[in-house]
């Protein structure tokens, strides 16, 4: 979805690039080539106009910042715009002093209102809720018995009275307090938002019932006419937030960004799939990197956090980047890849990828994933073990086993070799000059767990050869901040950035440009951010711990630009119980204000200290 | 193949990297309760059955539907233009061009916004535009009331043109061997049941004993709700199990035709998402059965959504190329959307529109007239002038 509001983009950055200033005939075209991009994506005729009005104001006060090229600025206003109006936090339950927690759904025909309260119920119900579905859809044949079935393919009690919707919804909230469950989802007609009777009918459940929650479930198809059913709806209903239903077709899901401008609610979950498990909560911010295809890790991660086994992915993850990769180990991956979904969908989430590695993932086909798993499965634990060993004897009969050509077990063979050399190359370009070891893997995740962009990056430029993500990311390569490899032996010295050096916040995903002394000898971009992070010192039953601004790409070894202060939680010394918390703020400002990242532990310091206020502030007054 | 080996790696190596950074979280866990709502884990695994999505359907007891007229469907404009009145008058905003004289800029500014809000899209809306602009600088059109009524007049052309003269008339093979299979396909929750139920009380109406096929053998009940359809307008109903192959109600459907001597079979399809490729495989194969002799397919009618914006652009497309899609129905025209997108399926696929939805009722499904339909859209404007 919105592919062609990236795909736009990209070719408005194109177009714009080796232009020294943002003219303002370009500026008009580009405007002029979103808001189609926009209006294609069903966004609505005003929230469009008005998108546009905005990111053309963001662009002539970008017009300042020297460093950005004209594409990059357009790209960086719109993906601003884009997290401004999506904006905002996930929602964020919270559930009834009181149980029940009443959940109401409503929607037009169609809307997909009856699938969305099944899945609705086994999200709760993953929470460790215990959901009780209530049909009060007694209008459409069957509806009632559809969401029995979903019940019971979700194993969640269900109940419908029958007779008077709102009768059967009281019956069921009333019902839910007697089962005591703690959620309850109750599920209703679709409705015309013009069709007085049956909104007044809609409200009078609603007001029946007092749900916590009101969702109005709309499909990611819809196009102009969203606003209008959204609006009917908030006025009738007060909404809480809208579930998307139906993006994982080709939708382009404007609805989303109509909706949450017109009405100000948020996008509570979306549904992506046709699994009773395919609802999630919405995340706004992951969605408008996805939009400027900028990949989503944090979503694959926790996908594979929830699905894999860690242990023996991270095993033969190390063993991968030492190149001591057999056959056993791919098939481990192999199967731990699938359980974490299917393939296409899996690699529209990855960083890195163009326009072609994106409609090639689209085509994959899952099925090609076990022809070449029967080819494994046929070969001796031996020859898993060492493919070298095995001859054109030994082809012919895995391929009998596995009831394909030689050609293709050949072909497997082949690619299976060039794959491992291909690995212990880029194990050996890993960051930290990495030789593979788990460690030093651990060692690069740590630091881009706090710089998700960062980690994008990394795997960006980590599959170069196949996966044409080759070249540095142009949103995340950054000039070091001092050059890389000195002062490696020195330890808890103070590093001082080399004269002119610039120094980029990276975690928003600023388009910076690549500069040539940024880019190392293996075509991959240095990257740079500036951590604000503590330092522990002292002893161990009295820990005291420097604030610092640091390289994120530095061990944490104690090396860092600057300090910034100091944080005793038990007390600077015996004498001076009381001071915790000690820090310049000015220069913490300072660093702040050039992009550098607190971790979540400095930032409560900084906010303790008054710094961060002083930030924000800035930041607004900008 | 080799791709999809590098993909597996890279995948494979963001994973085991992802799981490490979290497993280096984990020692300060933030404090997660019940209410941070951890994203929930999708993990789809293979090819799956469709999400089935309510679809709209007829309301009222089935005693009242006997009063409704069923024999003639009443194809007057005027049900048509009271369901678009109803909705706000959808080219209302057109009315403040009627008698402003000379045509500028910001007239063409307003026929595309009003266009665009009636979910025509964009490069349709434009093509209209070039044509309108031309005969304006060609001096054809010199007001702007002559502009809204060249618009006017283009729409229909354009509707018209590929409508063809009857398109309530979906066709019956001659052949009295042969057994005509009208296949309904289009997205989830568009109304395809809901549909081929009104459908089938046209039809009996009319003295055409169709059978139906309740082909939807995925999304739960859909084969109840058809069957409550067929109750009520007295037509037999071929069901499978749930879950079973659609293509064999189908083809069990056809056999029962030709051995009852039914015409026409009417087969219902689930909902598929048009990108799903391995479901509109499916849908290929549903179709190459009925076309197996005794059956033969001559409408395959795309549902679509009024709602629906640009999307169903790509849906017409996808399903045309699957399963040669000879018309659409527009459905919800009773709501406030507008269904401008039929004009660019038309302008961009010449797909033509059969039959229009207007509620919930057997009769509220009327054969498309182009003519009818404009004039709704111009419905306020025209009373004014």
């Amino acid at each position: 979805m919105f592919d062609a509001l990236a795909d736009r983009l990209e070719r408005i950055s194109g177009r714009l690039r080796g232009r020294g200033r943002l003219s303002q005939a370009d500026l008009d075209e580009a405007l002029a080539e979103i808001r189609t991009a926009l209006l294609d994506a069903d966004v609505e005729f005003s929230v469009a106009r008005d998108f546009c009005a905005h990111v053309a104001e963001r662009c002539s006060v970008e017009a300042l910042s020297r460093s950005l090229t004209p594409g990059q600025q357009v790209v960086k206003a719109v993906h601003e715009e884009l997290v401004a109006i999506l904006g905002g936090e996930t929602l964020k339950i919270t559930y009834a002093s009181r149980p029940p927690t009443v959940v109401l759904l409503a929607g037009l025909q169609g809307a997909g209102k009856t699938t969305a309260a099944g899945k609705l119920a086994v999200w709760f119900k993953s929470q460790g809720r215990n959901p009780l579905l209530v049909g009060a859809d007694l209008q459409r044949p069957a509806a009632v018995e559809q969401l029995r079935l979903l019940a019971e393919q979700a194993s969640v009690a269900f109940t419908s009275a029958g007779g008077d919707p709102v009768a059967t919804a009281t019956a069921g909230v009333a019902e839910a307090i007697r089962l005591g469950r703690d959620v309850c989802i109750i599920d209703t007609a679709g409705r015309l938002s013009i069709d007085q009777a049956l909104m007044d009918e809609v409200r009078q459940i609603s007001q029946a019932t007092e749900p916590q929650y009101t969702f109005l479930v709309i499909d990611a198809m819809t196009g102009q006419d969203a606003v209008h059913t959204a609006k009917a709806f908030h006025e009738t209903l007060e909404l809480d937030g809208v579930i998307l239903t139906k993006l994982d077709g080709d939708a382009r899901g404007g609805a989303a960004l109509s909706v949450k401008t017109v009405v100000g609610r948020p996008i509570a979950f979306a549904s992506t799939g046709e699994k009773l498990d395919d609802l999630d909560l919405f995340h706004p911010d992951r969605m408008a990197s996805r939009i400027l295809g900028m990949g989503d890790v944090l979503s694959l991660i926790e996908q594979a956090e929830r699905t894999m086994d860690q242990e023996k992915v991270a095993a033969s993850a190390g063993r991968l980047m030492e190149g001591r990769f057999t056959f056993d180990d791919f098939l481990e991956q192999l199967s731990q890849v699938k359980k974490m979904g299917s393939l296409g969908g899996l690699m529209k989430l990855m960083p890195g990828m163009n326009r072609e590695m994106r409609a090639a993932a689209e085509q994959i086909d899952d099925r090609e994933l076990a022809r070449i798993e029967g080819i494994v499965h046929s070969m001796t634990p031996a020859e898993r073990q060492d493919p070298s060993i095995i001859d054109r004897g030994r082809q012919a009969r895995i391929a009998r086993g596995a009831g394909r050509s030689v050609a293709d077990v050949s072909q497997l063979l082949k690619q299976f070799k060039e794959m491992q050399k291909m690995m212990r190359s880029l194990g050996g370009a890993m960051p930290g000059g990495g030789k593979g070891k788990l460690g030093q893997m651990r060692q690069m995740a740590k630091a881009a767990r706090q710089n998700p962009e960062e980690l994008q990056a990394l795997l960006g430029g980590q599959v170069p050869a196949g996966l044409g993500a080759a070249g540095p990311k142009p949103w995340a390569a950054a000039p070091p901040a001092r050059k890389g490899g000195t002062n490696k032996k020195k330890k808890g010295g103070r590093v001082t950035p080399p004269k002119g050096a610039r120094i980029v916040r990276l975690t928003r995903g600023l388009p910076v440009e690549p500069r040539a002394d940024a880019v190392r000898r293996d075509g991959r971009a240095n990257l740079v951010a500036v951590k604000l992070r503590l330092v522990r010192m002292g002893k161990k039953k009295q820990p005291t711990y420097r604030v610092v601004a640091a390289d994120s790409r530095s061990p944490r070894d104690g090396r860092f630009l600057e300090i910034l202060g100091t944080y005793a939680p038990r007390g600077a010394s015996k004498a001076d119980p009381e001071t915790i918390v000690k820090i310049d703020n000015d220069a913490a400002l300072k660093w702040l204000q050039q992009g550098a990242q607190p971790t979540e532990r400095v930032q409560k310091l900084l906010v303790t200290s008054g710094a961060w206020e002083a930030f924000t502030a800035a930041k607004a007054a900008k | 193949m080799t791709t999809i080996l590098l993909l597996v790696l890279a995948l494979a190596l963001v994973a085991a990297v992802g799981v490490v950074v979290w497993r280096a979280r984990r020692p300060s866990p933030p404090s997660i309760d019940a209410s941070t709502a951890t994203p929930l884990p999708a993990p789809p695994d293979e090819v799956a059955p469709v999400e089935p999505p309510p679809e709209p359907t007829a309301q009222g007891p089935p005693e009242a539907l006997a009063e409704v007229d069923l024999v003639e469907p009443t194809p007057s404009a005027q049900s048509l233009r009271g369901a678009a009145t109803k909705s706000r008058g959808l080219f209302a905003a057109l009315r403040s061009l009627r008698g402003r004289g000379k045509v500028d800029a910001a007239t063409y500014d307003e026929l595309e916004e009003t266009l665009l809000r009636a979910d025509v899209g964009v490069s349709t809306t434009q093509a209209i535009l070039a044509d309108l602009r031309a005969r304006v600088g060609a001096g054809e059109l010199a007001s702007t009331d002559d502009l809204v009524d060249a618009l006017r007049e283009d729409l229909i052309a354009r509707l018209e043109l590929v409508s063809g003269a009857a398109p309530e008339d979906l066709v019956v093979d001659p052949d009295p061997e042969v057994v005509s299979v009208w296949l309904m396909v289009g997205v989830n929750g568009v109304g395809k049941t809901t549909t081929l139920g009104k459908l089938a009380a046209r039809e009996a109406a009319r003295g055409n004993p169709v059978l139906l096929a309740a082909g939807d053998t995925f999304r739960a009940a859909a084969a109840e709700q058809l069957t409550q359809w067929a109750e009520r307008s007295g037509v037999e109903l071929v069901r499978g199990e749930a879950g079973g192959d659609p293509s064999a109600v189908v083809f069990d459907a056809v056999q029962r035709a030709k051995a009852r001597g039914n015409g026409v079979v009417l087969a219902d399809t689930a909902g598929r998402l048009h990108t799903k490729v391995n479901l509109v495989e499916e849908l290929k194969k549903i179709r190459r059965v009925a076309d197996r002799p005794p059956g033969k397919v001559t409408e395959v009618l795309l549902v679509i959504d009024a709602t629906t914006g640009q999307n169903a652009l790509a849906q017409a497309r996808q399903f045309t190329e699957a399963v040669a899609v000879t018309g659409v129905v527009l459905t919800k025209l009773d709501g406030t959307a507008r269904g401008g997108v039929v004009v660019a399926i038309q302008h961009e696929l010449g797909l033509p529109v059969r039959f229009v939805g207007t509620g919930e009722g057997p009769a509220d499904l009327q054969p498309f007239v182009a003519r009818d339909f404009v004039d709704a859209l111009f419905e306020d404007d025209l009373a004014e002038g």
